[in-house]
Order: structure tokens, then sequence, then C-alpha cells
């Protein structure tokens, strides 16, 4: 994958600076993987999703070539020179030209419980203004997240930048939908709109506590729903206290 | 009473949980004593396979350049031009980051007055990003003469993000619809239509501004 990641930005340099020639032949260096068919037949597809037809079936005991992957698809060539997409369920009832299982992997239900990384993207309330934020995690265990976030506020006054870090609980990572408590601290930036009041940038430490939901829609996607209480270390008088909403859509892997 | 019980069934409950312990180390302590080289009555046939996943080349990334034309609610149509980034999570479903700048013209006011400029020259510069979630609604192909099919896609976007405009940024909310051609397969067109709306007082009076831009990009696939 770096490898191709490498290869492909190689790649589009190259296109970029006029030698596009030069592309296709690096694109193609990764030697492809084989696997033997034990299904009573495998359906190539003309294109990488379930609508596209099946224009050739390929035999048990047939070899192909594993070419590219697509999502949850695999571009295959068979020996003939057919190719055509395959989704990854068919090629995990493959083997190796020595016998052994393959593996092609993918979301599961179990990655609900097992995935490591979350990454986020959210929209919500802070205080009046709009944010627009970018979330990670990182999962120590099924309960225990490290989080991590970064939030443009866009409001009618002012207009600023949060980032934050924190741990989160989650109480029933099993469960479908579940509760989660959250604490962290971080930095907010806030520029006041320059038309209204002359004012002057000021950045000040924060820290917050909050709770939220999120539940599963598939094996891959979470939805959050979080609501944080802030409090902003000023260097007036007094701290500013701030409440946020914010729903996210998050990718786990 | 209640404490005399609570001390008895401890004891009980430490007794049992000792047991074991003690039978164990008297197994350990028998088996220790047996000769170490005693042939295996049964050979065991299984070996241990080693299970590796599939070294197939992943490209759900997608990055490019677009250009198009934006209408600037008020100020004209420029052109505008940028960079996006998708990463494709299922067949259905992707996640788009973009970029884009256009420089605004001027309000016919500013054109009929003369010379009552309504903002600077930095201030005209119209630059956004936007963060959205897409789905391909309607894929498909498309025959290029007899020989060659493409597969393709017609897609929806929702997004949150921001513009920069006279002088202030702005929470914009994206909608789009585009075309996507994979010409090969890991080369990509697209032709795109986003409604870029944000709130803006700047003529006066608070109004949600809508701007559209029609886009073609070429992307790549890794």
């Amino acid at each position: 994958m770096k490898q191709s990641i490498k290869s492909t930005l190689l790649a589009c340099a190259l296109a970029l600076t006029g030698a596009g020639a030069g592309a296709p032949a690096l694109a193609a260096k990764v030697p492809p993987a084989k696997v033997v068919v034990q299904d009573p037949f495998v359906d190539l597809r003309s294109g990488p999703g379930r609508g596209f037809p099946a224009t050739y079936s390929v035999e048990r005991e047939a070899t192909i070539e594993l070419l590219r992957r697509r999502t949850d698809w695999i571009k295959v060539r068979t020996d003939d020179g057919r190719e055509g997409w395959v989704n990854r369920s068919q090629l995990e009832r493959t083997l190796t030209p020595g016998g052994a299982p393959v593996t092609i992997p993918g979301p599961k239900p179990e990655s609900r419980t097992e995935h490591r990384w979350e990454v986020g993207l959210g929209t919500g309330d802070f205080g009046g203004a709009n944010v627009v934020a970018v979330q990670g995690a990182y999962a120590i265990t099924p309960n225990l997240l490290v989080r991590a976030d970064a939030q443009h506020l866009l409001g009618n006054f002012s207009n600023g930048w949060l980032a934050t870090a924190g741990i989160a609980h989650v109480f029933a990572p099993q469960w479908r939908v579940s509760p989660f408590l959250g604490i962290g601290g971080g930095v907010l930036t806030i520029s006041p709109k320059a038309t209204l009041v002359q004012a002057e940038d000021r950045t000040d430490s924060t820290a917050y506590a909050g709770l939220g939901v999120r539940g599963f829609l598939t094996n891959r996607f979470l939805l959050q729903a979080e609501y944080r209480s802030y409090v902003v270390f000023t260097s007036r008088d007094e701290n500013e206290e701030i409440d946020e909403w914010t729903v996210a859509f998050t990718y786990f892997f | 009473m209640d404490r005399g019980l609570h001390v008895l069934l401890l004891t009980a409950l430490g007794a049992t949980a000792a047991l074991p312990g003690i039978a164990h180390a008297q197994a350990a302590g028998e088996s220790s004593a047996l000769p170490t080289q005693q042939p295996q009555v049964v050979e065991p046939a299984v070996k241990r396979r080693d299970v590796e996943p599939a070294a197939i080349d992943t490209e759900n990334f997608e990055a490019g350049l677009f250009v198009g034309t934006i209408s600037i609610e008020d100020f004209g149509s420029s052109v505008v031009y940028g960079a996006r980034a998708a990463y494709h999570f299922t067949e259905d479903l992707f996640a788009e980051a973009t970029v884009g700048t256009a420089k605004a013209g001027k309000t016919s006011y500013e054109d009929l007055s003369g010379a009552a400029n309504l903002l600077t020259d930095s201030e005209r510069q119209y630059t956004y990003y936007d963060l959205a979630i897409g789905w391909n609604a309607l894929p498909g192909e498309v025959f290029f003469g007899g020989k060659r099919a493409m597969p393709s896609a017609v897609y929806f976007t929702l997004g949150a993000g921001s513009t920069d405009f006279a002088g202030d940024d702005h929470f914009t909310v994206t909608v789009g619809s585009g075309f996507r051609l994979l010409v090969t397969d890991w080369v990509a067109l697209h032709l795109d239509v986003r409604n870029h709306m944000f709130d803006s007082d700047l003529l006066g009076k608070d109004k949600l501004t809508q701007n559209l831009q029609v886009g073609l990009s070429l992307t790549a696939f890794f």
C-alpha cells in the first residue's frame, strides 16, 4: 500500500510535469498475487460495484491474478487474459497456489469492538458559533478512547480555532448504541471580526467535560452526538464557560 | 453473628480457591518426575499455516485538481480552481475535502458608480474549504465507441466548511452533484455542480448567499 501510494504520487507528479507516458509503467510494478478459485464459479463484473453486469464466470480450480482493489471490489485477470471485478466475499473462499487460505482484510461484525482507529467529520454549535470539526480517536481498549480534534469556529462576531486532546470512556462498546463520557483540554484561539469590534486576537487554554451517544450505522460507520462543557481559562478576572453540541459521522478501521 | 458467618464463608472460599492450586502443584511435581524424553503417541499431522493478507494494491484514495466557474452572489462570475481529495469507504459512500479559490468581480453598483469600491483587492479573493460526504447514487457505465465501456457514477455531496471572502470567514454549507467517469482504472474525470451557501451582511442586510460553481476535474486513484 505504501509502495503504491509512493508510486502513484510519483506518477501524479510525472503526469503533472508532462511526462505522463511513464506513469502506467510505474503503477504496474507491484507483482500481482495469485489465487485458486474454490467456489463453483466466480463472477467477473465489468465494474467495481454490485450493479455492474457479470461478463464472465471463472470455474473452480482456475487460477486468477489479483490486480488492484477498490473498496470491496478486486480487479482480477484470468489465465487467458480476461479482466473483471470480483467482490471480496467471493475471494475469501479461495486458496493460494500453495493451498493456504486467502484473507482479504475488510470490515466484519467483530470490528465494531476490535477496531483501533476512528476518523470523523462533524458539525455543530459552539456557544453560538458554527463548527466544522475533524476528529480522530485511537481505541486503547474497546472502552477507552484517546481522542484529538481540530475545530473551525465560525460565529457572527468572531471566528476561531479550537484544538483539543482528551480521553473518552464508552460504556458498552458492544451495544449498537452506547453512551460515552469524555474529558480533555486544548487551546482556543478567537479573532473578533474586524468590521464589528476593535479587539485583538486572543489564545487561551481550555478544558472540557462532556457526554455523548454513539451508534453503529454499519460495520464501518458510527454516528456520534456529543455535548461538551468548556471552561476557557482567560487572562481576564473571570473564566468563560461555553457549551458545545456536535454531530459527527465517523469511519472506523 | 453476622460477622462470624462472614468469617466462616470467607474461610471456606479461601480453602476452595487454594485447593486446586495445591492439586496443580502436586501434578506438576509428578510430571517433572517422569522421564522428559517420552515419545509422542500421535504426531500432529496439521502444520501450522501462516495466513497472510493478499498483497493487493488498494486504491481507495483519490486526489486531483479542478477548474471551473463560480458565480459569487452580487459579484459576478469568475474562474475558480483548486484541489480535491477523497477517500472511498464503500462503493456507495466517500468523504471528500475540497479547497478552491477565485477572484470576485465587481457588483453592478461598483460598475455603474465608477469609483466606489466596496472591497479591497485582497478582500475580493474568494477562498474556501469544504469537507463533505458523498453518495454514489447512480453508478453505471458509459460506452465509448463499440469496444470501450467506462464505469461512471452520478453522485451527491453534502458538506460543511468555511469561505474566506470580504475580510471574513463564513460558515458554509455545500450541496452538490457530480458525474464521475473512470477513463482508466485509476484516472477519473468529474463534471460537477456545487452550491456554496453562507450568510453575509456585506451589502447592508443579512442574507443567505448562493454561490454556484460548475467545475471539471481530473483525479487519480491511489
